[in-house]
């Protein structure tokens, strides 16, 4: 069977595709199916040859193979330091092993490449600060993905998740009617407590066009209310879009470049349409990564950057803490130990480890760094699409240990994660190993935290 | 046999390494594609030039990055070799009185202790880096008979110049045997993994640019290597 009725090389571009895939529980059938798929080998050729350029050969050729990798690379030291888990290793013998073989490669091959690119590397970065070459094996883990995509070889979420994209222009089912009625909900549902506290759609000229992460519409409502009301203690003249809403990319994980594309434009779409000053934002690090730092490259936009200057959640969080716009009543501050989780994607590969810093020195009196932290940190565990694939959640569990370890060295039971993935890796991670801690974004913490202005208090009650 | 190969193969070897160093320099920035490496080199050139100068600078000194600090040893033995592989060959006596009895110019020399310590340095430090191949496991694996090769041929020049230099057997057999060593040594540069002679200097500048532009440069003070 050369190509599978739900494991094939076609993006999935309709509903209907995507409600057959999500039919087939934990993708039984699909990765059944994928045992028979062929490889285009012809095809795979042409796409190498077209996208390996000068600089990606050039780290494929000139490893030195010292082996300096190794110790950067989590899965290498949460398995006891094995040799297949060294990352020159696992990118030689995929992506090395298929431009040596000129894409001369067959089903069994193909699948073993997925499993170590999905399954043994989120694509953190790390590796690539510890290269004397600096090549750095997380950005030729992700061309590798879109390798693996472009003949059919996706772990199922991945390939669902893309789909998503295609189709909702977000990375789950959320229609622009589901988007526009929880922002009214939850602006709503909160106004008792603060009024006059709105989430205004569409708005013109706006000072800031906030974007989510689709699971804050779709499992955590509560978030987009605490974001509008930073906002209203903040006083912020601020917007959503209607369309254009989504910051994630389960299409960069998936490797589906057209995808990628089509999501990111949907929000620069609604940049234009709205005219804000600037982006902010939610918790999120791979929704930034997609939609500020690689978004722009896959839009066609020369200057590398978001039509209007775009920020990072913590950016803002760090502005509004050092302006006093919103200020944090002293005996409130975190007052136990307390440690921050520096993720992958808005840290070592965007540069904000200070904005993070900075909000710590504002709300917490005993804040410990994890070691190592900062861009050297290791990642979540949970990076790079890994949480979300059942197939390897074994292994993301072993993963874990390391990120254990480090937060058990501080001696914090509580860990910020202003990201979704490492939340949910660290939310995980107490459920496998369960060490007794806690775990946050910002927002929370913030209107706990926050002196509330006597203007933007409710009514006394008579 | 001595004309021949200090002559014609010898301006062979030179002309291969020049022009084979020159072809990878213009190969290699031909090759850089803004939209494909995700990288806006030409629109941020300054932020792209600090990002490459600091990926340069941290790590060409020794325990210069988190990397070479973590690694000790390998870090003096990489070191060691490639100070004495790079700066023998050119400050030796021996060769500028070579390049004088040319072309009427020479270098700075060093003395013969030094370049003696130097070649040593580059025999033990290349025995150390070939057993760290076989004893650990997690770069066994990546080991193939290339890196022996290559290991070879960067160190054949300094065993025979020693050899030759310390008149250790037949003089003239060790002389001719280091001038062919050192011409493949010359070749071998442009045409193999030795390349990183100029690659490691791109490869470094181009990942120095991608975090200097793209990846945080300019919003903060440069990425700590």
């Amino acid at each position: 069977m050369p190509e599978g009725i739900l494991c094939n090389k076609k993006p999935v571009t309709t509903k209907e595709m995507l409600d057959a895939l999500l039919a087939d529980k934990s993708g039984k059938q699909y990765y059944e199916e994928m045992k028979q798929l062929d490889v285009d080998q012809k095809a795979l050729w042409a796409a190498i040859q077209k996208s390996l350029k000068s600089r990606t050969k050039t780290w494929l050729e000139i490893c030195a193979h010292c082996g300096m990798c190794a110790d950067s690379c989590f899965f290498y030291l949460a398995n006891n330091k094995d040799p297949k888990q060294v990352p020159s290793y696992k990118i030689q013998s995929t992506l090395g092993e298929l431009v040596r073989r000129k894409g001369k490669v067959d089903n069994e091959f193909m699948i073993k490449v997925m499993d170590t690119a999905w399954g043994k590397c989120t694509c953190c970065n790390r590796c690539g600060l510890y290269c004397p070459f600096g090549i750095d094996m997380g950005v030729m883990f992700s061309y590798l993905r879109g390798l693996c995509y472009s003949q059919g070889f996706v772990p199922w979420e991945m390939k669902i998740g893309a789909g998503m994209h295609r189709i909702y222009r977000a990375q789950m089912d959320i229609t622009t009617e589901d988007w526009v009625e929880t922002c009214e909900w939850m602006a709503e549902e909160y106004e008792e407590d603060w009024p006059g506290l709105e989430i205004p759609v569409d708005k013109e000229d706006a000072d800031i066009i906030y974007t989510v992460n689709a699971r804050e519409p779709k499992h955590y409502p509560e978030d987009l209310a605490e974001a509008a009301i930073l906002f209203h203690l903040a006083g912020e003249n601020w917007t959503v879009p209607s369309e254009g809403w989504e910051e994630t990319s389960l299409a960069m994980f998936a490797g589906d470049w057209e995808a990628c594309k089509i999501q990111v434009q949907s929000v620069y779409d609604a940049i234009d349409r709205l005219k804000p000053k600037k982006m902010v934002v939610t918790e999120c690090g791979h929704a930034y990564r997609a939609t500020v730092i690689e978004g722009p490259y896959w839009a066609g936009l020369k200057t590398g950057r978001t039509p209007v200057e775009s920020f990072h959640y913590v950016e803002w969080v760090a502005e509004m803490l050092r302006t006093g716009r919103i200020k944090i009543d002293p005996a409130k501050k975190i007052k136990e130990p307390v440690t921050y989780q520096d993720s992958c994607n808005y840290i070592r590969n965007a540069g904000l480890k200070e904005a993070a810093r900075e909000i710590m020195s504002y709300i917490a009196e005993d804040f410990r760094e994890m070691k190592p932290c900062k861009e050297h940190n290791f990642c979540c565990g949970g990076g790079g699409g890994m949480n979300g694939v059942g197939r390897y959640r074994t292994q993301r569990n072993i993963g874990l240990q390391v990120k254990r370890d480090q937060i058990l060295a501080t001696g914090a039971k509580l860990v910020i994660s202003p990201c979704h993935n490492c939340w949910d890796a660290i939310r995980d991670l107490e459920e496998v190993y369960k060490i007794g801690i806690r775990w946050s974004f910002l927002k929370p913490l913030l209107i706990e935290m926050a002196i509330v202005p006597d203007h933007l208090k409710p009514p006394e009650d008579e | 046999m001595y004309e021949f190969v200090t002559g014609p193969l010898a301006w062979f070897a030179f002309a291969v390494f020049f022009i084979g160093i020159l072809y990878r320099i213009v190969w290699y920035f031909r090759g850089l594609d803004w939209q494909a490496d995700r990288v806006a080199y030409t629109e941020h050139a300054a932020y792209g030039l600090r990002g490459a100068i600091r990926s340069i600078v941290y790590w060409i000194v020794p325990f210069g990055s988190h990397s070479w600090r973590f690694y000790k040893g390998t870090t003096v033995l990489v070191f060691a070799f490639h100070i004495g592989l790079l700066f023998t060959p050119i400050f030796l006596r021996a060769h500028n009185v070579l390049l004088f009895e040319k072309w009427g110019v020479h270098l700075w020399s060093m003395p013969e202790g030094l370049a003696d310590v130097l070649t040593v340095v580059v025999m033990v430090a290349a025995l150390f880096l070939l057993l760290r191949r076989i004893a650990y496991p997690q770069i066994r694996i990546l080991t193939n008979l290339y890196d022996y090769l290559l290991l070879v041929i960067a160190v054949a020049p300094f065993v025979t110049g020693f050899l030759a230099h310390h008149q250790v057997g037949n003089y003239n057999f060790w002389l001719i045997a280091h001038i062919l060593c050192g011409e493949l040594w010359l070749v071998a540069v442009p045409l193999t993994k030795l390349s990183h002679f100029i690659l490691f200097f791109l490869s470094r500048a181009q990942i120095g640019m991608d975090f200097g532009i793209k990846r945080g440069g300019m919003k903060n003070k440069g990425m700590v290597w």
